[in-house]
């Protein structure tokens, strides 16, 4: 496994004193269902305090139960989920603890207010209902029944359900699903500063543009295990490096990894044998090459091939990095 | 990286705090079903209506077993509305509240899982108080039915303790049966186990073989208690009746648990 890196700018919004305070851990742990699937295979993970992790993986990668052992709604098969120190399954953790999940369907004849009202009253220190209020971009549709909201309201509501009891750790599935962009963007801007405040967030997204803008740190995970982590950066790096990083993944980020896409009529051979290229590949027409001199290998290139054009030079999107990591290979 | 923990404040869930949980739970949950017209006009008007037509417009002045039909059968059918009243808020609704991830988010959440479930149960006693007060409005007002205050006060009782083993059979479904045939399941339940213990048509006008199977259901012995307290001749003793539905819900329970842990385990 790769460990596990902290990007300086991130440390140093959590404060040094809290920098590494552990608030939720999964130590070695398989889950394995009674019909034999086994859904997590010795995973180990650890979320500190302030921080935004992102977890992602393909569908039935195990990214559901993951967050389902750290909720207390499943127990493992073996090795440890604890939560602020406790088991995830007693009251104690889960009053520190908000939820957003994906719900088919919520009581639909009660109100907005409602809802917030129940929920605020399981916590003996709620956050105030105002403030819920604000924070999820409820105002003017607190009296409206859960059932004549859009999809987007709807979402905003589960939100601020989540914001309840004021917790210390979010777990947040697809918050932004049915979202429009400025919605989507005022839910970025609260899950930021729920970090800023030392809350600890975990997101499930299958948005990678959103894991991009919004993680500190992100785990891919992938047939219940830990592929790569690392702070978005490090991630794209490793991906566009083709997963097998000699020095690690700071060495890879460290490089520079650009992808340079253009119509060439120079051969794999032919690139691969020029210096920093790590990866060819034909796409169509289309030959993608990934570099960590991008530079030089591209002066190399247009004086071995006077016709080359469609030229197009780009950092590794992340979901390539995803597509790259989690393929089976 | 050091693995400093947390150490939990201990937790306040003091008797006081759990009951103002459930005060709330139990009053946002019968408002919800109170609000949600399908529901509740459904739940309600099904009884009301089975006994405006068998018990008020086919009252001839007829008595039976020492009291008028119409009276004898608004016993019948406030058993009949208690039995859908659980039946579908809880059977039905929980079934709902579980595919849809609903129950699962209250889970994850500090709630006392009993709080959801006591919560739905009382939901269930009211609609059942509700009926019973309806159908005896009706009984006095078209049926020429005569009630002391204590007689009513004793049925009502009964309807309401009536919807308790009645909430667990629907407990009972909704871990069992799949969400999407949850309804058609429910009415399944509902009508032959009414008609089967006598609600709609009084038992002695049944052949003598289904007479036989009765009080194989719970909602033929909530009757007998029900005629008794309209004084009606009723059979069985009380003490009997009240030990069948007490053995019933405790079998619910029981059940419910049994699938309830095995869920568990492939979750």
């Amino acid at each position: 496994m790769i460990p596990v890196l902290d990007k300086p700018e991130v440390a140093a919004t959590r404060g040094p004193s809290t920098a590494a305070t552990t608030v939720a851990s999964v130590a070695h742990v398989t889950k394995r269902y009674s019909n034999g699937v086994v859904a997590l295979d010795d995973l180990s993970l650890s979320l500190h305090r302030g921080e935004i992790v992102a977890l992602l993986g393909p569908n039935g990668a195990g990214k559901s139960t993951a967050v389902k052992l750290l909720m207390g709604l499943s127990s493992p098969t073996s090795g440890e989920v604890s939560i602020f120190g406790a088991d995830p399954r007693q009251t104690a953790a889960r009053l520190r603890t908000g939820v957003m999940l994906q719900i088919g369907r919520a009581p639909e004849m009660l109100r907005v207010r409602e809802h917030i009202t129940i929920f605020r009253s399981y916590y003996p220190q709620p956050m105030p209902y105002a403030d819920i209020i604000r924070a999820a971009g409820l105002e003017g549709i607190e009296e409206r029944m859960f059932g004549q909201l859009s999809g987007g309201q709807k979402q905003r509501t589960l939100f601020g359900i989540a914001l309840a009891g004021d917790p210390d750790l979010i777990f947040l599935d697809e918050p932004t699903v049915g979202l429009d962009i400025e919605a989507r963007r005022a839910m970025w801007a609260q899950i930021r500063s729920l970090a800023a405040r030392g809350k600890t967030v975990l997101l499930t997204t299958h948005y990678l543009e959103e894991a991009d803008a919004l993680a500190h740190r992100i785990i891919v995970i992938n047939k219940g295990k830990v592929v790569c982590e690392g702070t978005p950066a490090e991630v794209k790096s490793l991906g566009a490096a083709g997963l097998t990083p000699s020095g690690g993944p700071a060495a890879i980020a460290q490089q520079g990894l650009k992808i340079i896409r253009c119509a060439t009529t120079l051969t794999a051979e032919h690139l691969l044998a020029i210096p920093a290229v790590t990866r060819v590949e034909s796409v169509g027409s289309l030959t993608i090459i990934t570099s960590a001199q991008p530079e030089s290998t591209l002066r190399e290139m247009l004086a071995l091939d006077q016709n080359l054009h469609s030229l197009e030079v780009s950092s590794p999107a992340l979901e390539d990095a995803f597509l790259a990591l989690t393929s089976d290979h | 990286m050091s693995t400093a923990t947390y150490t939990l404040p201990a937790p306040t869930h003091g008797l006081s705090r759990n009951l103002s949980i459930f005060a709330t739970e139990v009053r946002y949950q019968f408002l919800g079903a109170l609000r949600t017209r399908a529901f509740s006009l459904a739940t309600i008007g099904f009884p009301a209506m089975f006994y405006i037509l068998f018990g008020l417009l086919m009252n001839r002045g007829e008595t039976l077993n020492g009291v008028l039909v119409a009276k004898y059968l608004l016993g019948g059918y406030a058993v009949f509305g208690a039995l859908g009243a659980s039946i579908f808020g809880i059977g039905v609704g929980v079934s709902m509240d579980l595919s849809a991830g609903w129950l699962e988010l209250k889970r994850a959440s500090p709630m006392p899982p009993l709080a959801y479930v006591l919560a739905k149960c009382c939901s269930a006693v009211g609609f059942s108080l509700i009926i019973v007060t309806v159908l005896t409005l009706l009984g006095i007002s078209f049926g020429h039915v005569h009630l002391t205050v204590g007689e009513f006060a004793k049925i009502a009782g009964i309807a309401a303790a009536g919807a308790i083993p009645f909430s667990c059979l629907g407990l009972f479904m909704a871990f069992t049966v799949p969400p999407s045939s949850a309804g058609g399941i429910a009415n399944l339940v509902y009508l032959p186990m009414s008609f089967l213990s006598g609600l709609w048509v009084p038992l002695r006008f049944l052949p003598h073989a289904l007479q036989a199977i009765a009080p194989a259901f719970p909602t033929y012995h909530l009757a007998q208690l029900m005629y008794r307290a309209l004084g009606a001749t009723a059979s069985g003793s009380t003490l009997g009746h009240w030990s069948g539905l007490l053995g019933f819900a405790l079998l619910m329970i029981g059940l419910t648990w049994i699938a309830f842990r095995r869920r568990e385990q492939n979750s």
